[in-house]
């Protein structure tokens, strides 16, 4: 088959799964849409996100499309470059625990023994405790910053890819071809990458996207706290946590934030049940 | 079970002890005031001078014991703040676990009998809403429309149930809701799903077939085998609870564990964030302890050696 037939067989299959996915495409548009915004923010914005530019609390219209915050900044502009600190830290914090947890579960799976025992066992004392208390505890100790947020949120959902990433390790690392793999000489680290890795990877996958959504969520929540970003930068969380005082004589300011943490999370929790219907039938969401 | 805790222990242990700058600054708010003889004498009165497994050992005994430290900033027993401040904590996570099953059970159902594409694709958004939409934002918004639009907010100190169960319910209702919705989205979606698998199989057309009753059939032989995806859910859910324990009573001013928490953070009081941490981690092991329990009597099948 020549190059390109082969990529319109990919196109079309590719086509056939969105047909049949309506939802993930759905989550995958708001993504793309919200990893836009992310990327093109100084473009996007008339004004500095944290300098005071007018009024406070001014209502939405005229120059400011949504108003300003209670010290006079840009609602919109605000709300705009929140979209960068979501994704920034809520990605990273997943890319943490993706590595840090799918190699320690592809590793203990991998080896077994002792290492098997204390790694699960380290994974089973950080999931004993309840997500979010866990990453309290955690800034707490690292001190409250947006990068130390980002490294406790990593902590935390690490456990997850372990224990995904370990399962489906031990029941190829039994399988014929590798020890075929084996046999012709190759080495754990060829045979990790080139015959585990690709078992794993679809589960990871879903992980990853569904973790994004939680991850996110969590950034939001430490820092609606005060335990995550430190004003003046702008995240979610924190314009939320400071819109509580002045709500009442500005609506929009509590609003907003709230609505583009649910829509980025419900972009993430779409394309992840779609990926899981695609790459894992035997659970199928509803 | 018990080799996590043990396991928990050690990580809130090792985590306060890792924390930049000693106690005894943070305790006396004095950093770099005290001379190294006055600091020694508090390390020594603290026991903080003797070797990391000894300390460990002498809190895990007392841990164990029932007593958990003293509070820096007020001197208290630990303990005593939070057996004050349990039963809010208590009051709030019951409700809302009640108000979850209680609602999301049965709307649960209707969606897995309905032949209707709409209110099962109605059930999926709604499923996906309460996972996406972040409680503390929910909660927020109750508060606003309740104090915008209704001109109206409960009483500001916590009263408790006992004292005047009518303010007690007003001041529980927002809180739960909040806590409830999201919660009740998540266990909508798997009673459906679950609900759905129970009544393709063999023995519900039997059931059927033989004439019982619609609602027998699916409340008896349908709903009693699905329970168990739905139970482990729930349990698996306490732990989003409980960390939206802490969220939620900190924007409702409920004086609970997770206020208490919170404060413990922001003080930096360091027994009182052990205490609580330890108690919220015990919490969840037990309450999955006993998700595992109600699986033998939900289905005899299921036995522990």
């Amino acid at each position: 088959m020549s190059r390109d037939a082969g990529a319109a067989v990919r196109v079309a299959r590719l086509a056939r799964l969105a047909r049949r996915n309506p939802t993930a495409v759905v989550g995958a548009v708001v993504i793309g849409l919200t990893v836009f915004i992310a990327v093109t923010a100084p473009l996007l914005t008339r004004y500095n996100p944290v300098s005071q530019i007018a009024q406070p609390l001014l209502a939405p219209g005229g120059p400011y499309p949504v108003g300003t915050d209670e010290l006079g900044r840009d609602e919109l502009s605000r709300l705009i470059f929140g979209t960068r600190v979501s994704l920034y830290v809520g990605g990273l914090a997943v890319v943490i625990a993706l590595v840090f947890g799918a190699s320690s579960g592809i590793a203990a799976g991998f080896y077994g023994g002792w290492l098997d025992n204390a790694t699960m066992r380290v994974m089973d004392v950080l999931f004993s405790m309840p997500a979010l208390v866990l990453a309290i505890t955690l800034t707490s100790v690292l001190g409250p910053s947006l990068t130390n947020a980002m490294i406790a949120i990593g902590i935390v959902y690490a456990p997850t890819f372990a224990r995904i990433a370990r399962g489906p390790t031990l029941a190829v690392i039994g399988l014929p071809y590798i020890e075929a793999a084996r046999a012709i000489g190759a080495s754990n680290a060829i045979i990790i990458v080139r015959h585990v890795l690709p078992n794993v990877s679809a589960p990871l996958l879903v992980q990853t996207t569904v973790s994004l959504s939680t991850a996110i969520l969590t950034e939001a929540a430490l820092s609606f706290l005060g335990l995550g970003t430190q004003p003046p930068t702008a995240s979610w969380g924190l314009m939320l946590s400071t819109a509580r005082q002045y709500m009442l004589l500005d609506p929009w300011i509590a609003v907003l934030p709230g609505v583009a943490i649910a829509v980025t999370v419900l972009g993430f929790n779409l394309l992840g049940d779609g990926l899981r219907d695609v790459l894992d039938p035997r659970i199928r969401t509803m | 079970m018990a080799a996590a805790l043990l396991g928990v222990s050690i990580l809130i242990f090792g985590l306060v002890r890792l924390l930049p700058g000693t106690i005894v600054d943070i305790l006396a708010g004095t950093e770099g005031r005290l001379g190294p003889e006055q600091r020694a004498a508090v390390l020594h009165s603290f026991g903080l001078d003797r070797p990391l497994p000894v300390q460990y050992g002498l809190w895990l005994w007392n841990l164990v014991h029932g007593n958990l430290g003293w509070s820096f900033r007020t001197q208290q027993p630990v303990g005593e703040l939070i057996a004050a401040r349990l039963p809010i904590t208590i009051e709030l996570a019951v409700l809302t676990i009640a108000v979850v099953a209680a609602v999301g059970i049965p709307l649960g159902i209707l969606a897995s009998v309905t032949p209707s594409v709409r209110v099962k694709a109605l059930a999926q958004i709604v499923g996906l809403l309460g996972l996406s939409v972040p409680n503390f934002w929910t909660a927020v918004m109750l508060i606003l429309v309740a104090s915008y639009a209704f001109h109206w907010l409960p009483a500001l100190i916590f009263t408790p149930p006992w004292v005047s169960p009518w303010t007690n319910a007003q001041q529980m209702l927002l809180p739960v809701t909040s806590l409830a919705l999201g919660l009740a989205a998540v266990v909508v979606r798997m009673t459906r799903s679950s609900m759905l698998e129970v009544l393709g199989q063999e023995y519900v057309k039997v059931a059927r077939a033989k004439g019982l009753r619609g609602g027998t059939v699916l409340l008896r032989h349908a709903l009693r085998n699905a329970l168990i995806p739905i139970i482990t859910v729930l349990g698996l859910q306490t732990g989003f609870l409980l960390g939206g324990v802490v969220i939620t009573e900190q924007i409702f001013g409920l004086p609970g564990l997770g206020w208490m928490l919170l404060n413990g953070v922001y003080q930096r009081d360091y027994p009182v964030v052990q205490g609580t941490v330890m108690l919220f981690a015990v919490t969840f092991a037990a309450v999955n302890l006993a998700v595992d329990l109600l699986y033998t009597s939900l289905d005899p099948r299921i036995r522990y050696e």
